[in-house]
């Protein structure tokens, strides 16, 4: 089983030597550490930049603009805010220029909470993400999503936002969700994680030969199917919609669990299908609960699904607190942990018709 | 390293040459005018660009490598850039549709302000409202011509008020990495203005823009930009470093803002500061290369053709509102492949 850093790792390989990218860069994304979660380690085309994020985002644009195909990482998507305004520019250059110059860029980073990661490596991004009209904005939850979004991102002509839930670097998946062609676990480590102590400076990795994958953009996941009420969620927050569903079977109630997968664009036909089947619905994600991207899909429940409902759409996110505390105590009453979840499932299944 | 030089103003180029380039300067500045004027009656909303540029722009354009893809230059340059446009070849009827926002106007559909020029076939990539961004991208483009190989150069613009921004020093550092150097020409014209505020005081007393080439290893230049045959030969040496030695080089390019930052502040000639094309229309009259009464003709004649130009621009519809919706996504890469 691959972890979320090996997929992505091996979906960039396959990128560089199959589909055309150029250039994997950023900070610390090169050689010798290849990615403080080390997503990057090995690859051929990766090198690392000054700490300038702006930079990273400007040469990434220029390389784009002149026909490459760059992979720009920035390390953390609390240090992607000084560089809005590039953003902006980067979604705008095809409508911009009336459909003269598009933008095939990559910018990956790890997002959200869930490692302790203090104030400045906690934040999300979604909602920010979601306001940049232009971009694509796909978040993986699991090793197959992550390798098959990655691949369909490479070879996407529009900027694609990449985001990382960064908790679950070292997650290697459930049944099914493994990238295909792998070796068996401790095999691929061997071939393609560089050995943390030694002598390392001959190390080169063996790469497996994996298939190509093409997961489309905006195709939800039903992780679980269910009858009484249904999650919409993406990135960590499905794994701790899983681990609500199965509490609340206990008690009868039958959760079905979507993960969008891709937030721009984003499935809304699956959701709409499955308001319709379960007629209750919880939106859950880590973001900042103002202007928070559920908040939007709340509203169009709500406005076109009114007479579907047999209860009130409920979202379930972050805190509109400044940072995401250090504390252990801090950091699950800043963002939804279970308990928050089964509570407002529970008491939204209990509506009836 | 010819670092902090300041080109001499004496070398004479051939007077072909220097009646093209009057005649681009010319054009760019009746273009202006009109432009104004379509903006005071009216016929658009905003004005920004270029008079008092035109010695250097006009050079910059004309020495470009023109055209798609990777053995010819990038240029990434600032609202002011329309002398460089018509330099290379731009109809200025397409600046006055951009001026009047119409569908026809070839570098946004109506969507951008005048001087937002974006010509994907001769590499001029989309021109941004927001000050300096050009610097963090430029590297980008010189990158992929430095691995590519050939001589193209990447040429990025922008004001002396803008290299207080953060993006000024990427370009300058991403430039100039020991073993990565880039083949970008760096260009700040200096008019000693942002919008209301005097270069004095916003920047060090004893050291100008152009030193700062010294602390990132690469030559730079001050040039007269009110003159395009100073300008010229300085651009010629600098763009002949950058294509042979694949490594930056910064000019400081000193230039007027002949009618104010933009139509926010009235765009109304400004009679203090030097006027590079009545000094140039001196010189070459001096040089037996025109006559006033000549010179005035010409004026004359494109300013009436620019008017009838404008005329019909303006009778050219309006963007459907539909159309918003177009090309917010590419479903094909245009840009792969070059």
């Amino acid at each position: 089983m691959t972890t979320i850093a090996q997929a992505i790792r091996l979906a960039l390989h396959v990128g560089e030597e199959r589909h055309g990218v150029t250039d994997i860069f950023g900070e610390d994304v090169g050689a010798p550490l290849g990615g403080v979660f080390t997503c990057t380690q090995g690859l051929r085309t990766a090198w690392n930049s000054p700490l300038d994020e702006r930079g990273i985002i400007g040469t990434a644009m220029g390389l784009a603009l002149a026909g490459q195909k760059p992979v720009a990482e920035i390390q953390f998507s609390d240090y992607a805010y000084n560089t809005i305004d590039l953003l902006k520019l980067a979604g705008a250059m095809y409508w911009s220029s009336n459909g003269d110059w598009n933008c095939p860029m990559v910018v990956m980073s790890p997002t959200g909470a869930g490692i302790r990661g203090s104030i400045y490596h906690s934040h999300s991004f979604d909602a920010t993400a979601t306001h940049l009209p232009g971009w694509r904005v796909v978040i993986p939850s699991s090793p197959r999503d992550a390798y098959g979004l990655m691949l369909t991102a490479i070879r996407e002509p529009n900027p694609v936002l990449f985001l990382i839930p960064k908790a679950l670097m070292r997650y290697r998946g459930e049944e099914g969700e493994d990238v295909p062609g792998v070796p068996e676990q401790k095999a691929l480590d061997e071939a393609i994680n560089k050995p943390v102590t030694g002598d390392v400076s001959q190390w080169a990795p063996r790469w497996p030969e994996t298939p190509d994958l093409f997961i489309p953009f905006g195709q939800a996941r039903t992780v679980r199917s269910g009858r009484d009420v249904t999650v919409v969620t993406w990135s960590r927050h499905v794994l701790v919609a899983r681990e609500a569903a199965a509490e609340l079977a206990k008690e009868g109630v039958d959760v079905e669990i979507l993960d969008l997968r891709s937030l721009a664009p984003y499935d809304w036909d699956a959701i709409a299908a499955s308001v319709k089947k379960t007629h209750r619905v919880v939106f859950v994600n880590e973001e900042l609960e103002v202007t928070n991207f559920g908040e939007h899909l709340l509203r169009r429940v709500t406005t076109e699904l009114f007479y579907d409902l047999w209860a009130p759409p409920q979202l379930v996110a972050g805190a509109m607190v400044p940072g995401v505390g250090l504390s252990d105590n801090l950091e699950r009453a800043s963002v939804p942990q279970r308990d928050d979840l089964v509570r407002v499932l529970r008491e939204t299944a209990k509506h009836q018709p | 390293m010819t670092h902090g030089e300041t080109h001499g103003a004496n070398a004479e180029l051939p007077r072909e040459l220097l009646v093209r380039m009057h005649e681009l300067m010319l054009k760019g500045r009746v273009l202006e005018e009109r432009l104004i004027t379509m903006w005071r009656q009216g016929d658009g909303y905003f004005w920004i660009g270029g008079p008092g540029e035109e010695a250097f722009n006009v050079p910059l354009g004309l020495l470009v490598k023109k055209g798609s893809g990777l053995d010819h230059d990038y240029l990434h340059l600032h609202y002011r850039s329309s002398a460089t446009l018509l330099a290379m070849g731009a109809d200025p009827v397409d600046s006055m549709r951009q001026m009047k926002n119409t569908a026809r106007d070839p570098y946004s559909g109506g969507r951008n302000f005048v001087g937002h020029y974006s010509v994907r076939k001769w590499n001029v990539v989309p021109v941004s409202s927001p000050i300096e961004v050009q610097f963090s991208m430029a590297p980008g483009t010189a990158l992929a011509q430095k691995r590519h190989g050939g001589d193209a150069i990447t040429i990025v613009q922008g004001g002396d008020a803008g290299t207080a921004e953060a993006d000024f020093y990427a370009g300058l550092l991403w430039s100039s990495r020991k073993g990565n150097e880039l083949p970008v020409l760096l260009v700040v014209a200096n008019n000693q203005w942002g919008i209301s505020t005097a270069y004095d005081g916003q920047h060090p007393a004893t050291t100008r823009i152009a030193d700062l080439g010294r602390a990132f290893g690469m030559p730079s230049a001050v040039i007269d930009g009110n003159d395009p045959e100073t300008s010229y030969r300085a651009l010629t040496e600098a763009m002949g470093y950058v294509r042979r030695e694949r490594k930056p080089y910064l000019v400081e390019v000193m230039v007027s803002r002949l009618r104010g930052h933009s139509s926010a502040t009235g765009a109304a000639f400004v009679k203090s500061e030097h006027d590079c094309l009545a000094l140039f229309e001196e010189k070459l009259i001096a040089r037996g290369y025109g006559t006033r009464e000549g010179f005035d003709a010409m004026r004359a004649q494109l300013t009436a053709e620019y008017l009838e130009a404008s005329k019909r621009v303006i009778a050219e519809p309006q963007p459907e509102p539909s159309s918003i919706w177009n090309h917010v996504f590419a479903d094909k890469n245009l840009v792969g492949g070059r």
